[in-house]
């Protein structure tokens, strides 16, 4: 690792990466740092960073769309937004509590891992906020895909194949998304004392509801006393959440309170505190335990989720909460990452995948940190990588071990 | 209509072995799933963008993915063009085949898979139609959001070649807001699945690259899409207004004041005329342009919302405010609306434009278009998706005059270059086809259309699927076969 290189306009990125494809020389892409965990370690003889580019370049808040260099500090984004009552919909997780990094998460950062939070399983992911992008691909090209307005079928759509893609397919350098309206209130609805199995099925009960619960998961007893200081009620926390305009909160929490007061004891948290409470679970705040514990993401079916953990409790010392109406698993494991055992299990129940989000730097370098897939789909990928970016420049390895 | 748009040049190779790829198909299909004879063919000779025809080489229509995967490694083996087909609704000519294609229609795997309402997602086979997924869960309080106007006719298979939207998808998005899983074949006839019940995917986005991919990169069989619950009640409010700059105002103040309505349709008063004369839905004829607000929720939501609205129309000078007080009212002042192709179909021929500008380019670009008709002697009315800046401009014609015929596809193409250059796109959600496919490189520069084909390469090297469509014909780094 020698080179770093932090350019300031977007044409000087593309001379850094036409010289490297002309030499062959590999870049690790980076933007703020703050998710440089993630993924398999990437040898490369040159670091690019986004950092240099940065700023609001366009916001239109009756559009409810921004432009925005990549380099842009997720931080200034979010002021813009507040200041104009929007927010990103997909609820970004700020990964530097668990991760143990500083820095500042860049805007293009979280469409590069496609990061998203609580809300994601009913407002989707970070691409599906992503309209355009401006990006440099691996010969050197600035190029554009997708645009600034909300429905396009223009060609095909790169810049989905770009989001979630961790810097392998080319360099982002400006990004355009849609924004939404941030909600007058909410308020969250605990439901007390229900066991995994018995969570899941409440939250599958109020997703078929008409009430727009738009955060719903599950905080068994090992964990529940690491949120909000430790002030929920007692047992296993089931919690809902409710936003949109005061009347509507108020009008939903009752029809919602009334279908599964049956179930459990029903408590409630008021427009702050559900705030705190769901920055808490979106940041995973259980697991910023200043560790480097094995810490798995693994996205299932909703009701798979908590069969998923029952088995895995037979065989592995794992602690885990649930996010995504059971769908989303943040585990921790307490000594080893047990990927093998992991997915043979996840896929016993129906499938899905599962990310090794944090471990030793040992532990990466013998374990797949993203979910291995099927020959001919790894096959397809590989072409599609060769079509982006020939040289193979791009963060080497960092998706695909070996 | 003139024909202005030209095809391939048919593989002379293919041609000349047409009987025995039609011998060796029967011997891979049972008899019920092949299509041959040239007067059996003409049902396929085109889609909804009827201007076009030509008779494919031969039809199949199978029962499953096997047998799916088996005539595309057959086809990929010789060489053999392949064009997707789910109900022909493509308004851009997506499924018009050509002489040496095989067209593989999907209109027998029409079953619902399953549903599974504790993970709210549906499993289908690709020839379901749209509406047949709302009406088989409806029952149970779910709903499918996407809803093109053709849902009661196209299939779910169309609806992710061409990443459908609808009227409503200004709050739930469009198709590949609502996929979470393929089943597809790959044109060496490999199966793959992409995406399942859970939440996105390992590696890279493929299904999100696979929706709106005009049927290019293989051929979906099965899908899982993800249900919703239906909102408790829904009510559409009538607005009328002066002008139709005040109307995008008062859309743009709408959804600035931070109230998403489920749906945001914009009329002009061509279209309003045209319309009423059909659907007598009650619009206000007094007016220069009207809007559809839809918003859902319960009645107190929905009460709550609509006087915020009708206080943001008040400053925007409305004239007619009508709120629908019964379910009869609400799908009167729906029809007019969802009308507006077959009743403007009455008065003339026309061909439905389907540009997207930014919502602050509306006014402009409304009055350009009027210009732009205008210079060439034609009529235009606009209906359209106002809350995603969605426009559908219909260029009024007689389709029976050459020269008039030649001059709305040229006022056409003015419109869609007029949306590109107001910082919009060619095409919001009909998709490229062959009509919008030699416009491509007004929307993006040689370099971005040849990365966009080289993706396509990745999937497809020899150019076999679907390959008259979406990229220009001249400059394609592969024309293989082309006699």
């Amino acid at each position: 690792m020698s080179l770093l290189l932090v350019p300031t306009r977007e044409d000087e990125a593309a001379d850094m990466i036409r010289a490297a494809a002309e030499a062959k020389r590999s870049l690790a892409i980076s933007g703020g740092n703050t998710r440089s965990g993630f993924g398999q370690q990437v040898e490369a003889q040159g670091v690019l960073r986004s950092a240099g580019l940065s700023g609001i370049v366009a916001y239109d808040p009756a559009e409810m769309v921004v432009t925005a260099r990549a380099g842009t500090p997720v931080a200034e984004i979010e002021e813009a937004l507040a200041e104009n009552g929007q927010m990103l919909a997909f609820e970004p997780m700020d990964h530097r509590p668990v991760m143990g990094t500083t820095g500042e998460p860049t805007i293009g950062g979280i469409f590069a891992t496609n990061t998203s939070g609580p809300r994601r399983f009913v407002a989707g992911a970070a691409r599906d906020s992503l309209l355009g992008v401006r990006y440099i691909n691996g010969r050197g090209e600035v190029l554009r895909a997708g645009g600034r307005v909300m429905k396009n079928v223009t060609g095909l759509d790169l810049v989905k194949l770009l989001a979630g893609s961790f810097g392998t397919l080319g360099f982002l350098t400006e990004v355009t998304f849609r924004v939404l309206p941030r909600p007058q209130d909410q308020r969250t609805i605990i439901l007390s004392g229900l066991d995994d199995g018995e969570a899941t099925r409440a939250m599958a009960i109020a997703m078929s509801l008409s009430v727009e619960v738009s955060g719903a998961a599950h905080l068994p007893e090992s964990v529940r006393g690491r949120f909000l200081n430790a002030t929920l009620p007692d047992g296993p926390a089931t919690v809902l959440r409710l936003e949109g305009l005061a009347a509507s909160v108020a009008v939903r929490a009752e029809k919602l309170i009334s279908t599964l007061q049956s179930l459990a004891p029903i408590s409630q948290l008021d427009a702050e505190e559900s705030r705190v409470l769901w920055q808490e679970i979106r940041d995973v705040k259980p697991y910023a335990d200043g560790t480097m514990k094995p810490l798995w993401k693994v996205s299932v079916a909703p009701t798979s989720g908590f069969q998923l953990v029952a088995a895995l409790r037979l065989r592995a010392g794992i602690d885990c909460f649930y996010d995504w109406q059971g769908g989303l698993l943040w585990m921790r494991m307490e000594s080893e990452p047990e990927g093998e055992l992991v997915r043979h299990v996840m896929h016993q129940i129906g499938g899905g995948h599962a990310t090794l989000v944090r471990a030793s730097v040992d532990m990466r370098a013998t374990e797949n940190a993203f979910e291995p897939l099927p020959a001919a789909v790894l096959a397809l990928q590989a072409r599609i990588k060769s079509q982006m970016d020939p040289a193979g420049i791009f963060n080497p390895g960092k998706m695909a071990r070996g | 209509m003139s024909d202005v748009i030209s095809f391939l040049q048919p593989r002379e190779k293919v041609l000349a072995r047409r009987s025995t790829i039609i011998a060796d198909l029967a011997d891979l299909l049972p008899a019920d799933c092949l299509v041959h004879e040239p007067r059996e063919l003409v049902p396929f000779e085109t889609d909804a963008f009827v201007a076009y025809r030509r008779l494919p080489l031969a039809v199949v229509l199978p029962h499953n993915t096997a047998q799916v995967a088996a005539v595309l490694k057959y086809c990929h083996r010789y060489g053999v063009p392949v064009v997707p087909r789910g109900a022909g609704t493509s308004l851009c000519g997506g499924a018009i085949p050509q002489e040496d294609a095989i067209v593989i229609g999907l209109s027998k795997m029409s079953r619902i898979l399953e549903v599974d309402f504790a993970n709210r997602t549906a499993t289908v086979q690709a020839g379901v139609t749209n509406l047949s997924i709302s009406d088989m869960v409806g029952p149970e309080g779910y709903f499918y959001a996407p809803d093109p106007s053709s849902q009661l006719a196209c299939t779910i298979g169309g609806n992710i070649a061409m990443n459908s939207g609808g009227a409503h998808c200004l709050k739930y998005g469009v198709t590949t807001n609502n996929l979470l899983g393929v089943k597809m074949v790959l044109m060496d006839g490999t199966v793959i699945d992409l995406g399942g019940k859970h939440l996105d995917s390992a590696g890279y986005d493929l299904l999100g690259l696979v929706c709106g991919s005009e049927g290019q990169l293989g051929i979906v069989t099965e899908a899982t899409v993800r249900l919703i619950a239906k909102p408790e009640g829904a009510r559409p409010v009538l607005f009328g207004f002066t002008s139709s700059e005040e109307a995008g105002a008062c859309v743009a103040d709408v959804i600035g004041a931070g109230i998403i309505p489920v749906a945001i349709e914009f009329m002009d008063k061509p279209a309003i005329e045209i319309c009423e004369a059909f659907a007598k839905a009650g619009y206000p004829l007094d007016v220069e342009a009207l809007l559809i607000v839809e918003v859902e929720g319960s009645e107190a939501e929905m009460e709550a919302m609509l006087a915020s609205i009708v206080e943001i129309a008040r400053r925007h000078g409305v004239k007619t405010v009508r709120e629908s007080q019964s379910a009869t009212e609400a799908a009167l002042i729906w029809k007019g609306r969802k009308s507006a192709f077959g009743a403007t179909g009455r008065i003339a021929d026309y061909i439905c434009m389907d540009g997207t500008v930014p919502l602050s380019q509306l006014s402009y670009v409304l009055k350009r278009t009027g210009e732009i008709a205008e210079g060439f002697g034609l009529r235009v009315a606009n209906v359209f998706h106002a809350g995603d800046g969605n426009m559908h401009p219909l260029i009024l014609f007689n389709a029976n005059d050459p020269v008039e015929a030649a001059k709305a596809e040229a006022a056409g193409n003015e419109i869609l270059k007029l949306c590109v250059d107001a910082g919009g796109c060619l095409t919001g959600e009909h998709g490229v086809g062959i009509e919008k496919r030699d416009l491509m490189l007004h929307q993006y520069t040689r370099a971005e259309l040849d990365q966009q084909i080289r993706v396509r390469e990745a999937f497809d090297g020899q150019w076999l699927l679907n390959p008259s469509k979406v990229f220009p014909l001249d400059g394609r780094p592969q024309t293989a076969g082309a006699a």
